[in-house]
């Protein structure tokens, strides 16, 4: 028998940026189409747009810099598509420009390209575009015409499920779940990045800890200090109807806004998000409580984004804390 | 020898830096030092409080610089004209107290003939005393200097200063506001609407980055064009002759031809 001796890496993987980031746009495709479908042809444009401009951006951005262009390994294809994915469809198209230029130059580019970017491009045009125009960023609609209406001044301007919460007209949980709301243009149907993220974790793409310990925790504190939390109830939680209040804030808050599409799709990126399995259950605990948090407490219906942004600048430290030990290493008793 | 002094070296020991204090200025080098090569907001980074907070308008901006421009050059003169008068050991009060004079004054004339600027500054005019640049070059200029290179400082660091704010303010009020010095410009609010963004902190910081790293990029070129142009050797001589001359250090050994 022959001994071969050869350093490591011993075991490789086919898997190519390129490959991965392809199969994330094949996993936002679903949710991208429902998006299309719900909001019309003005989603279409916009998807368009976002990534024409995000591709367009990342070339000129290298040719500029004098480096070797990047445009083929995808990742400003998903990134556009992210962007597009966030915004709602009402927003007129040179927002949309600036926030792909936002993401791609600033916060991807400016940074030294893909892998160092320190937070989420997609996430962090979106909160740009949000401070900038507040008020385009946060008018909502849901279509009224015909699919192929171009114009948004068709459609009926409508709260986001999360603002209607309270009032009467709430959307009922199946049409949260199937996406026939108001909101972002690919955030809305929850079946379909269902679906998406499915093929992700089939394709081992990207793990379940993020998205479990984001959503895990963000329902565990919405049972407990929610509105209509646990000791809010606690005089008549043996009659059904307090469980079913409860248990109807939980679905709610889950399925609406865009706390699917954070989870499954931003949260897990690979750059911004811890190496570790510890690290990665802590930065959705972080994620979760961080969402809870503004969604309930602050001037913003909304705080998905803003709470995977921060954790995204705490992943350096969230490495630090749970880097693993190395096998067989000693560690040295500083006291003695 | 000026031409030497002048280029960007963008690390001095503090010995070398305090024999290059010492040594003589031409009034183009000092001139040039404040406007660009050491712009105290941009390659200095001082000052950054002001800056930061005063430039949401381009108007507020050259009214702020304005005020900088005649505190630092007043001062700078007559603690140029007291440094050998100041005892060392209290250096430091004395000279704020020299530049809070002008500061009141300059609060006091804003007040009496200004309102509506003084109301727009705000805290910043008072603040002016204890802005790092007047300090910084009343310790490293202005106590070693004779009076008229210090003024000239004073103007040129001024200068400098007021430019970067000015540059600031314009981006931030044009991108943000829509207006420049509170005319409404064509285009932004009927097509474009202004961006929230630049008015607020974050904005601010996003700017200051920017111009800065701009700056940055100029220097690196300006630095490129010098040496190629001039062809300067590491150990600093600039022609070929020199470098025969200075055959004991090996500096240039095979960077040569």
């Amino acid at each position: 028998m022959k001994l071969q001796v050869s350093h490591s890496p011993h075991v490789r993987d086919k898997a190519t940026t390129q490959s991965i980031m392809r199969d994330v746009v094949i996993a936002l495709l679903p949710a991208t189409f429902a998006g299309w479908y719900y909001f019309g042809i003005r989603a279409v444009l916009i998807t368009l747009v976002s990534v024409v401009s995000c591709v367009g951006f990342e070339y000129l951005c290298r040719r500029v810099m004098k480096r070797n262009n990047t445009i083929s390994d995808l990742s400003a294809v998903v990134t556009g598509l992210l962007l597009a994915m966030n915004l709602p469809v009402s927003l007129p198209l040179y927002m949309v420009v600036v926030g792909a230029a936002f993401a791609i130059v600033v916060v991807k580019q400016m940074f030294g390209g893909i892998g160092n970017n320190f937070v989420n491009p997609a996430i962090a045009a979106r909160i740009f575009l949000v401070i900038c125009f507040p008020k385009a960023m946060t008018s909502w609609v849901v279509r009224a015409g015909a699919w192929y209406s171009l114009k948004s001044v068709d459609a009926v301007s409508s709260a986001t499920p999360l603002t209607q919460f309270q009032g009467a007209d709430a959307p009922s949980m199946w049409d949260l779940f199937i996406g026939n709301t108001a909101g972002c243009i690919g955030e809305v149907c929850i079946l379909a990045l269902l679906i998406g993220a499915a093929y992700l974790f089939v394709r081992h793409v990207i793990q379940p800890w993020i998205p479990l310990a984001y959503l895990g925790t963000f329902l565990i504190v919405v049972f407990f200090f929610g509105k209509a939390n646990v000791f809010h109830f606690s005089g008549n939680l043996a009659t059904l109807d307090g469980w079913q209040v409860l248990f109807h804030e939980c679905c709610y808050m889950l399925l609406s806004g865009g706390l699917v599409l954070g989870a499954f799709f931003m949260a897990t990126d690979y750059v911004t998000s811890p190496l570790t399995v510890k690290g990665k259950l802590l930065f959705g605990l972080g994620c979760g409580i961080l969402t809870f948090l503004i969604r309930y407490y602050s001037n913003m219906a909304e705080g998905v984004s803003f709470s995977i942004l921060l954790m995204n600048i705490l992943t350096p430290h969230i490495d630090d804390w749970t880097m693993g030990k190395p096998f067989g290493e000693v560690k040295e008793n500083v006291k003695a | 020898m000026s031409e030497n002094k002048m280029k960007d070296v963008t690390y001095r020991s503090p010995d070398e830096r305090l024999a290059e204090k010492k040594s003589k200025y031409t009034p183009k080098s000092i001139f040039l030092n404040g406007v660009l090569f050491e712009n105290p907001a941009l390659r200095l980074v001082l000052g950054t409080c002001p800056l930061l907070a005063v430039t949401i308008s381009a108007k507020s901006s050259l009214f702020m610089g304005l005020a900088v421009i005649f505190v630092l050059t007043a001062s700078e003169a007559i603690i140029s004209l007291l440094r050998n008068v100041i005892p060392n050991k209290v250096r430091i009060p004395a000279f704020i107290t020299i530049i809070a004079t002008f500061v009141t004054i300059v609060q006091m004339i804003i007040s009496a003939y200004f309102p509506a600027l003084n109301e727009s500054l705000g805290i910043y005019i008072p603040l002016i005393v204890v802005n790092c640049i007047l300090l910084a070059r009343a310790e490293t200029f202005a106590s070693k200097q004779k009076v008229l290179p210090s003024i000239l400082d004073g103007l040129s660091m001024g200068t400098g200063f007021t430019l970067a704010l000015l540059l600031m303010g314009s981006i931030r009020e044009i991108l943000g506001c829509g207006t420049f010095f509170d005319m409404q410009l064509p285009l932004f609010g009927s097509v474009i609407e202004p961006m929230m963004f630049f008015m607020m902190p974050p904005g601010g910081f996003f700017v200051f980055g920017i111009c800065i790293c701009l700056v940055q990029i100029l220097m690196k070129k300006q630095e490129k064009h010098s040496s190629s142009s001039q062809g300067t050797s590491p150990c600093g001589t600039s022609s070929a002759n020199d470098c025969l001359s200075c055959a004991g250090c090996n500096l240039c050994k095979g960077k040569e031809e």
